[in-house]
């Protein structure tokens, strides 16, 4: 019970706050920010369920963020499909070739798993950079507003609730896989690969399905990031884009998808809301990795729930 | 023929560079099982302090040099001193994320403290091209090659016959039996990252006079080594070599005959089959897990 | 018919044979332990005989059916469970969580089902829980429902394993030292708890190193002996085997 009620509790706390944030938000710099930390949140809540959960590393998530997003700025803008509809094509193409690629990297372990998706998400990059003729190259795509039936999503105030909207899906969604057959498979074969497959659980599978769903999330937010934007660079897709999502994802806490909220939060607000942090951004990142892994192994928000669970009696 | 002449000059020092790089994440992984993805800044920190020490301290080049392996050296102990000694016995996982975190943070400082533009070092024996065939071939390539031959020869003699050359080839057979054995592991820990480090720096400060080099020149750098270290089978500094050389020819091949823009993406593309077919590594040997 | 059957199996590790050449039947519903000095190659042969290795040579069958060229988790699909001798826990999960794992093979395992929480997904893992509880109960472990896997005893953790096994619903069940490293009054616990899942239908495979507990449980025994087999029978039959005596039993068990 305990859990259930951590992890519903938790839901509407998150859902108040979407819901209340409005309210003391200033002006659009401030709706600007929370629009990235959601959308930020959506991907490392699927990235946690694959570092955090399943105890995997991918190395190159902003490859499958940036394919969404070209592929929601390609789809809209030269072939005149829905926003919604060339949303989808893109998260399913990227699911595909998430499941493509999935077996044979995800029989890889520790480093070499660091690797394959550190390589595969060099390799979109540096497509993504050199087919100008169709993303436009460095120099970025303009992307077509996004209009949902009707309604044209172009006030910061409309992607506020459509961000918001997304990132309480995703949440919603990674806490019901998470409290599933799957979801404690994943954990299990995490905790020891050699008794989740005695049993019975068909790790390479589990893996499989899990670096897919988390690649899903990323396009998703991507797509949605593009349209939010208008605008979409290469940058994106680089491969320090893929450590700042890990970099939230260990800092708010692995396997807390809480967690993963406030990391993106906190590392997104951050770095913009003081201004001389954005020289030192680098810097501090990699100061933060360290740190969290060397004090704080388990991230913020269990560290914190462990200490707030400690001292009650 | 004079084409492919050029190309081959071309992968060969390019390769080298990447071998240089890729002996450095073996023997960091030998002594440790880390693997330490801040190598690449190795590269990079051995680059800007020649560079600096040159242009700003006014020293000749002969007395920048071994400085700047001081400084990556030094960079190397405190890498391992504070950043992987305090997390010994977490999860791989974990190592790589406070590994790529220092490397961010190396970068940082230098990108604060110096700044984002290209920097040159002046070449060691001149800028006169020499013409061989057809081709033409930079006279710090001659220098890079003649560096790894001599690295190469250097490390058998570390290995086979000084006292934490042994040391260090015992602690990575098996740890507990070298410590049994009076091994200090601490001091061979210290010592393969100096070492890395050093060889890092190396490759830098080599290869500055012909790419230039900038605060973020360690990302690809590194990488790239770490794919020469997976294709040479991670454990093995001569595998590091043969995996670095054969990169850097099917680098130059592919940007040659194939395409240049595409040329990057070459690396990735050869470890991510390589990962698929035989992820032990072309020259690794495949073990058996014990439960 | 024998519903673990073992034939000609051999494992190599860099030319040392670990297991050479060892044949064996069990037959349903019975305690089959396997004994031998260490380093005899007991776990080496659960390791084959689950999946965890290749074998260089030989069959294993269940009911009939060849598993040489099935994984892990294929063979546990068939009804095989074992637990280990260094343990494998989730140390990451609770307890139950631990046990709940063990009924993986029972619940559906659909990913959009799973992520939109359906009705069918959340019912199974009520009843799951509901099953784990019960489990718990039966091994003795139900002071420590909902407690961290990590903060629990040694011996509450062999426990753990097994009821992670049974969860499983086995048809054979392979035990790698259930005993070790537990006092005599829990050693004499889990001997009841083996001898009550057997009569519960189960087919039991013993590796244990507890002589005593092994004559008193066992409806067959093999002995190994360098990764061959010395002997097979009953505990009478062995106890007289003078190989047995000479490899084994000479050393003081007797």
């Amino acid at each position: 019970m305990r859990g259930f009620l951590g992890r519903w509790g938790g839901f509407l706390v998150l859902t108040a706050v979407v819901l209340l944030l409005p309210l003391i938000l200033p002006n659009r710099f401030y709706f600007d920010m929370a629009v990235k930390v959601w959308l930020n949140a959506i991907v490392c809540v699927g990235l946690n369920l694959l570092i955090g959960y399943a105890g995997q590393i991918s190395l190159g998530h902003a490859g499958f963020f940036a394919l969404g997003a070209y592929a929601s700025a390609i789809l809209t803008r030269r072939f005149e499909i829905p926003g919604l509809v060339a949303m989808l094509m893109g998260a399913a193409g990227v699911g595909l070739l998430a499941f493509l690629v999935a077996r044979p990297i995800l029989k890889l372990k520790g480093h070499y798993l660091a690797m394959a998706t550190l390589g595969l998400g060099i390799i979109v990059a540096i497509v993504i950079n050199r087919e100008i003729w169709l993303t436009g190259g460095p120099d970025g795509v303009r992307v077509p507003a996004l209009f949902i039936g009707d309604w044209r999503v172009s006030r910061i105030e409309d992607w506020y609730w459509v961000a918001g909207g997304a990132m309480l899906l995703a949440v919603w969604l990674a806490l019901n896989l998470i409290d599933s057959g799957v979801g404690r498979a994943l954990r299990a074969l995490h905790g020891s690969e050699v008794a989740a497959a005695t049993a019975g659980v068909d790790t390479v599978r589990d893996k499989a399905m899990v670096f897919v769903v988390s690649a899903v999330f990323a396009s998703i937010a991507g797509s949605l990031f593009a349209h939010a934007e208008r605008f979409i660079t290469p940058q994106e897709a680089g491969f320090l884009r893929s450590i700042e999502f890990v970099t939230m994802v260990v800092l708010g806490g692995m396997a807390s998808t809480f967690g993963a909220v406030v990391g993106a939060a906190l590392l997104t607000v951050l770095p913009q809301a003081v201004a001389e942090f954005q020289d030192y951004k680098h810097l501090a990142f990699g100061a933060i990795l360290i740190a969290t892994m060397i004090f704080l192994p388990k991230g913020l928000v269990p560290s914190l729930a462990e200490l707030f669970r400690r001292r009650r009696p | 023929m004079d084409e492919f002449l050029q190309f081959l000059f071309s992968g060969l020092t390019r390769g080298s560079i990447y071998a240089l790089v890729g002996i450095g994440f073996a023997i960091i992984y030998n002594a440790s099982h880390v693997i330490n993805f801040a190598q690449g800044e190795f590269v990079m920190i051995g680059g800007m302090a020649a560079v600096f020490i040159t242009a700003n301290a006014g020293l000749p080049l002969i007395a920048a040099i071994p400085l700047a392996l001081a400084i990556a050296g030094v960079a190397g102990v405190a890498l391992e001193r504070f950043a992987v000694a305090p997390a010994r016995g977490a999860s791989v996982v974990t190592l790589i994320i406070i590994t790529i975190g220092a490397s961010i943070f190396l970068r940082g400082v230098v990108e604060v403290a110096i700044g984002k533009r290209d920097y040159a070092l002046p070449a060691f024996s001149g800028d006169t091209p020499i013409r061989i065939g057809g081709a033409t071939l930079h006279p710090q390539s001659l220098w890079i090659l003649g560096t790894l031959a001599v690295v190469v020869l250097a490390l058998k003699w570390f290995f086979e016959r000084t006292r934490p050359g042994k040391a260090m080839l015992a602690t990575s057979h098996n740890r507990l039996a070298a410590q049994l054995a009076g091994i200090e592991t601490r001091h061979v820990m210290l010592t393969a990252f100096a070492l890395s480090a050093m060889l890092g720096a190396l490759a830098g400060l080599l290869t500055a006079p012909i790419t230039l080099t900038r605060f973020d020149i360690g990302i690809m750098l590194g990488l790239k080594g770490f794919c020469a270290a997976i294709l040479g089978g991670l454990g093995s500094p001569y595998g590091a070599v043969a995996g670095g050389l054969a990169l850097g020819l099917a680098e130059a091949m592919t940007g040659g005959y194939i395409s240049s823009a595409y040329q990057d993406a070459v690396a990735f593309a050869i470890i991510l089959a390589v990962l698929f077919v035989r992820p032990q590594g072309l020259f690794g040997r495949a073990g058996t897990e014990r439960v | 018919m024998s519903l673990l059957k073992v034939e000609g199996l051999t494992k190599e590790f860099g030319g040392v044979r670990a297991v050479a050449d060892v044949s064996f039947a069990v037959e349903p519903g019975t305690i089959h332990s396997v004994i031998g000095p260490n380093g005899a190659g007991k776990t080496t042969l659960f390791n084959l005989v689950t999946g965890v290795y290749t074998p260089t040579a030989g069959t294993v069958t269940l009911d009939g059916r060849d598993l040489t060229a099935l994984s892990t988790a294929a063979r546990a699909k068939l009804g095989m469970q074992r637990t280990f001798q260094n343990l494998q826990i989730f140390f990451n999960m609770t307890a139950i969580e631990n046990v709940m794992v063990g009924r993986y093979l029972h619940l559906g395992t659909g990913l959009v089902a799973s992520l939109l929480g359906l009705p069918k997904i959340r019912r199974e893992t009520r009843l799951a829980r509901e099953k784990a509880a019960e489990l718990m109960h039966r091994v003795g472990l139900e002071k420590w429902l909902d407690a961290d896997a990590d903060a629990m005893p040694y011996g509450a953790l062999k426990r753990l394993e097994i009821a992670r096994a049974l969860a499983a619903e086995p048809k054979l069940l392979l035990l790698d030292e259930p005993a070790a490293g537990l006092n005599p009054k829990e050693t004499v616990e889990i001997d009841e708890l083996i001898r009550e899942i057997a009569r519960g239908g189960v087919t039991v495979v013993l590796v244990e190193h507890d002589m005593k507990l092994v004559m008193n449980v066992s409806d067959r025994i093999l002995v190994l002996d360098y990764g061959r087999k010395l002997a097979e029978g009953t505990a009478e039959e062995v106890r007289r085997n003078p190989d047995v005596i000479k490899a084994y039993l000479g050393e003081g068990a007797a």
